[in-house]
């Protein structure tokens, strides 16, 4: 029995690793920004399809594509701010809202004429690669993950507290006419905060095609979990979404085990419930 | 007579369908402190935040240190040296003292940023307790001196204060209208936004009082402190 529970643990905290790859991009752009990133998924997706792409047209196996979609997605997700979410809602709260649930629209139904309903697996070398440890077998592909996740969350961490930039950008999202009269310009804080968490999904999205399926929904599956994980880290907390996506994880993994496939899931909501009862502001999360 | 550093001529601004500003003309000389006096929602804060660069001016000119900034960009301005410290403060809450001082200095290079936050910091020893705190968590008085200590950080060439001593006890006034007279003394140039007019005259040398959207009167703040006018611009009988 020990030995079936330490397995779902170590599972469970290296899926974990997976969602708080998805989470600490949600975090910077939801935590911090206060942008209710209704995209996030879909530009998950995007970032899969364009790893996966990648992977299909040019060899290119997706660990070393992480760079390329990394700065890729920066791009993408930097104009997508600058020329669709940034105009079209003027710094309003619904509007942005609206706004980016019309990108994840967009971009889901692109993804379906170009790529068609199917889910589609990228077989590579790691996929099924385990690495023995005891009695335990770990997925290399999620030790790999979960790896990248923690580096992430540290590097984050340190532009977003280290640096006069991310300082400039938590600026910006509570105080922007205090921070225009600094010289500091929101609109190209909140567009570059922006590219830099759509690029923590291109990192994410080359990380999780080893051991996940694409397909033009594929970012469901994350987006409800990874809200789930800012929220009970501490909205913009990167150790916050590090630490909330790991305890997540293990709580679906040993929740299905205890309580089978149907009940456990709802372990989810009630540890979620039981941190927010105990910090209203999650784990992390400064108080106001 | 020293030259001048700010020059507003025929300035207009407004928002949306509402003018607030018609034809403004100030002007405020290096080493100077001048006051601008006005009842609420005459347009002090609209005539700062148009000199500002926040809204844009609809009409006149601003020259400052000898160029037009009339249709500058509000970073423009900051790097140029006018800096402004606003009505309530708009300190970031969620920064630390420190943070917030540092990103004062946003514009400005890593090399000069210490000797700077050395100097505020010698200005106001109590930003230096709380460097670590929260700006969210400071007290009014305390947020006030975070706010100017701020805008002391971008090292202005004049410093616009818009109602620094609004929600601040007597005592605090006191002490903060000492430290203006201060910063003044040490070579800076400052147009003062207040409400709290007898206090402003004592330490300006002129003051222009502004009803409307215009200039109602102005001179030397010594004689206008004595002129019946005031009063009566100021309480708009």
């Amino acid at each position: 029995m020990s030995e079936i529970l330490a397995a779902a643990l170590v599972n469970g905290l290296l899926t974990g690793g997976v969602y708080a790859l998805v989470a600490l991009g949600l975090t910077l752009i939801y935590g911090v920004l206060h942008i209710v990133n209704f995209a996030h998924g879909a530009l998950l997706m995007v970032g899969m399809f364009g790893a996966w792409m990648l992977a299909t047209h040019l060899g290119l196996s997706p660990y070393a594509a992480v760079p390329v979609m990394t700065l890729a997605m920066f791009g993408f997700g930097w104009a997508l701010y600058r020329f669709v979410i940034g105009r079209v809602s003027r710094g309003e709260d619904r509007a942005l809202l609206l706004a980016t649930l019309g990108v994840s629209i967009v971009l889901e139904n692109a993804a379906l004429i170009a790529f068609s309903g199917d889910m589609r697996q990228l077989q590579t070398d790691l996929t099924f690669a385990v690495w023995e440890m005891g009695p335990l077998l770990l997925s290399v592909p999620r030790l790999i993950s979960f790896a990248v996740a923690v580096a992430m969350a540290g590097l984050l961490w340190a532009l977003m507290s280290r640096t006069d930039t991310g300082r400039a950008i938590r600026a910006v999202a509570r105080e922007p006419e205090g921070a225009r009269l600094m010289g500091i310009r929101p609109d190209r804080m909140f567009a570059l905060a922006y590219g830099i968490g759509v690029a923590c999904l291109g990192a994410a999205a080359c990380l999780l095609l080893p051991t996940f399926y694409v397909s033009p929904n594929v970012g469901d599956t994350f987006v409800l979990v990874a809200f789930t994980i800012v929220v009970l880290g501490g909205m913009g907390s990167f150790p916050g979404a590090l630490i909330g996506g790991l305890l997540i994880g293990v709580t679906e993994s040993l929740g299905g085990l205890l309580l089978g496939e149907s009940l456990g899931p709802i372990c989810i909501s009630v540890v979620f419930i039981a941190v927010l009862l105990l910090r209203p502001t999650g784990l992390f999360g400064a108080a106001r | 007579m020293a030259e001048p550093l700010l020059e507003v001529r025929g300035l207009a601004a407004g928002y949306g369908p509402f003018q607030v500003l018609h034809g403004i003309d100030i002007e405020v000389r290096v080493g100077e402190i001048v006051a601008v006096l006005g009842a609420n929602g005459v347009g002090k804060t609209t005539l700062n935040r148009a000199l500002s660069g926040l809204i844009p001016a609809r009409a006149g000119t601003i020259m400052f240190a000898g160029r037009d900034i009339t249709l500058g960009r509000h970073d423009a301005i900051v790097r140029a040296g006018l800096i402004h410290v606003p009505e309530g403060r708009r300190v970031f809450p969620d920064l630390s003292v420190r943070e917030n001082l540092l990103l004062g200095a946003y514009l400005r290079g890593r090399a000069t940023r210490d000797a700077s936050m050395e100097r505020v910091l010698g200005i106001f020893p109590r930003l230096r307790e709380r460097l670590r705190q929260h700006a969210g968590s400071l007290s009014g008085g305390e947020q006030q001196m975070l706010a100017i200590g701020r805008g002391l950080m971008a090292n202005p060439t004049l410093l616009i204060l818009d109602e620094p001593s609004l929600g601040l006890s007597p005592l605090l006034t006191e002490e903060l209208f000492t430290l203006i007279t201060r910063l003044h003394a040490e070579g800076l140039s400052i147009l003062l936004v207040e409400q709290n007019v007898m206090q402003s005259l004592a330490i300006a040398g002129r003051a222009y009082v502004i009803e409307h959207g215009r200039v109602a009167l102005c001179g030397p703040a010594a004689s206008l402190a004595e002129d019946p006018r005031l009063r009566a611009a100021y309480l708009g009988l």
